[in-house]
């Protein structure tokens, strides 16, 4: 059986541009910020969002690592998951690179780099997003 | 207007959870239908409806329209059936909805039911289906699993409140103990908490053992209006209290992931509906998919307060025997976690043991029952409270 839900071209392209320069929402109303676009703002209702470019710099909020992958990364081997805040409060999910699992910790400072996530297959499309890695 | 005993669960019957390699989905449908028919003494064509809880036939087994398929091979074709799907609490759901479609008078009685076959995909598959639980775009796309999640949420709540690893364990070994007494659970061995910590790492800190199964299987429930249940049973159980609830899909737009708004929320709809409160509660089935999942439970449904979960599994409060019997069925993990049948799986438990059917496990003088049912890392929540006196 075929896994028929991984990203495909068009599907990629609908948020390359956010994935790839790292663009959030913010509401005008209670400030709060967001990763993905929002049309209405889910803590306060408000309909007033802008996109904004997000900081590149953050704190790890908690961290494990996977070690039962998901049938596209299991060629990857293990590999470190967080929840990231932003120096603005925005929280998002990553992947944790350049480093080893021994060297983070919750509240270490990381920041984001530009990386491939995946690829479908050899004539697929391959796509890429922001992973973020620990300030040296 | 109140449900509260407006509708009584008069017969229930499930599969055993587990690996069933030679069984379909619709095998393990009728199979849980056909136990429960039989335990509430009506006949199929009293069946006005259905509502079926699942999570991903889609997804597992290329099979969508569940809903006429089923009442189909349930041999009751033209009765009006449907799905209905909350990731790992869709039959909690489908339940909720088949309840009010009895109070409402729509129907007098209905078949509730929950049903999931995984086991014919491979583990690293399964994975990926079960990660449609939570935000594809923003949280599984970046490598995001179920069971990640739940690692991220222990690991900030034995940060913040002490959560020890031995805890976590605990909840387990207790889980399988009582599973050890239900001949319908998958796993029916004890384990010690030895057993928990050398067990291999899933998502630190959780281990193989602090994880549920993804299972095969089925459960189903018969309600009636409660006025006409005891035509067909004795013991009719009304369900008294009913309470749903939603949070944000990402966890990661929560401002504390220590604790699901969604079983807050959910827990104080149904405990008004019932007019009960937690410590009125004398025996629970929880959603414990991973360990620290049933400490956030205790927490949020109020057993005890945010941040001493921990102790309340150290004082032996939830086990066979103590104040609150938690999980009396081995829980999601020991008696399995078929996503799309869980829910079901929990009030069939709930049901036996307020009817004094519950064999070995059975909790001496159980009144009120709660069974409270999460979809993926809490965005969804649904509980139900049970009484065998309306």
């Amino acid at each position: 059986m075929s896994i028929m839900s991984v990203p495909k071209a068009p599907r990629i392209w609908q948020l390359a541009e956010r994935r790839y320069r790292l663009i959030g929402t913010q509401c005008l109303k209670c400030g709060r910020v967001f990763i993905g676009p929002r049309k209405i703002c889910p803590q306060c209702g408000s309909r007033e969002l802008r996109d904004i470019e997000l900081p590149k710099r953050g704190k790890i909020y908690s961290y494990t690592v996977v070690r039962n992958p998901p049938v596209e990364r299991e060629k990857q081997g293990p590999y470190i998951i967080a929840i990231v805040e932003l120096e603005n409060g925005c929280k998002l999910t990553t992947e944790i690179v350049d480093c080893s699992p021994e060297e983070i910790d919750i509240g270490t400072v990381v920041e984001a780099v530009f990386r491939k996530i995946g690829e479908e297959d050899k004539t697929g499309v391959i796509y890429y997003g922001c992973k973020f890695r620990p300030v040296k | 207007m109140s449900m509260r005993g407006e509708v009584a669960v008069i017969g229930v019957g499930m599969t055993k959870f587990g690996e069933h390699w030679d069984k379909q989905l619709r095998d393990l449908f009728v199979e849980a239908a056909l136990e429960a028919i039989e335990d509430a003494q009506v006949d199929l064509r009293d069946i006005k409806a259905m509502f079926i809880g699942n999570m991903g036939s889609g997804l597992w087994v290329e099979q969508e329209h569940l809903g006429p398929l089923l009442a189909d091979y349930l041999g009751i074709p033209g009765t009006p059936s449907l799905k209905i799907e909350s990731a790992c609490a869709s039959s909690g759901m489908a339940f909720r909805l088949g309840v009010i479609s009895v109070a409402v008078g729509l129907y007098d009685i209905v078949l509730v039911g929950g049903v999931e076959k995984t086991s014919d995909v491979t583990h690293g598959e399964s994975i990926h289906h079960l990660a449609s639980v939570a935000d594809r775009e923003w949280e599984a796309f970046y490598g995001m699993t179920l069971p990640a999640l739940f690692a991220l949420i222990a690991k900030r709540h034995m940060m913040q409140y002490g959560t020890t690893r031995e805890q976590l364990a605990k909840v387990a070994v207790k889980n399988h103990k009582h599973g050890s007494y239900n001949p319908k659970a998958q796993f029916q061995r004890p384990i010690s908490i030895e057993d928990v910590l050398n067990s291999p790492l899933v998502a630190d800190p959780l281990r193989l053992l602090d994880c549920s199964p993804i299972s095969d299987g089925a459960a189903v429930a018969i309600i009636a209006r409660s006025d006409i249940a005891r035509k067909f049973t004795d013991t009719p159980v009304y369900v008294l209290g009913s309470g749903v609830a939603t949070d944000t899909i990402a966890l990661h737009d929560r401002d504390d992931i220590t604790t699901f708004k969604s079983i807050v929320l959910a827990a104080r709809e149904a405990y008004k509906m019932a007019k009960v409160e937690p410590k009125d509660i004398n025996v629970a089935e929880v959603h414990d998919s991973f360990t620290i999942a049933e400490i956030l439970a205790y927490e949020d449904l109020g057993f005890v307060k945010k941040g001493e979960g921990g102790k309340l599994i150290d004082e032996g409060v939830t086990e066979l025997g103590g104040k609150i019997p938690v999980n009396t069925s081995g829980g999601l993990k020991a008696r399995g976690h078929s996503p799309g049948a869980t829910g079901i799986a929990q009030i069939v438990e709930i049901v036996l043991q307020l009817r004094n059917d519950a064999g070995k496990r059975q909790v001496s003088n159980a009144e009120i029952g709660l069974t409270q049912n999460i979809g993926g890392s809490g965005a969804s929540c649904v509980i139900h409270i049970f009484g065998n006196k309306r």
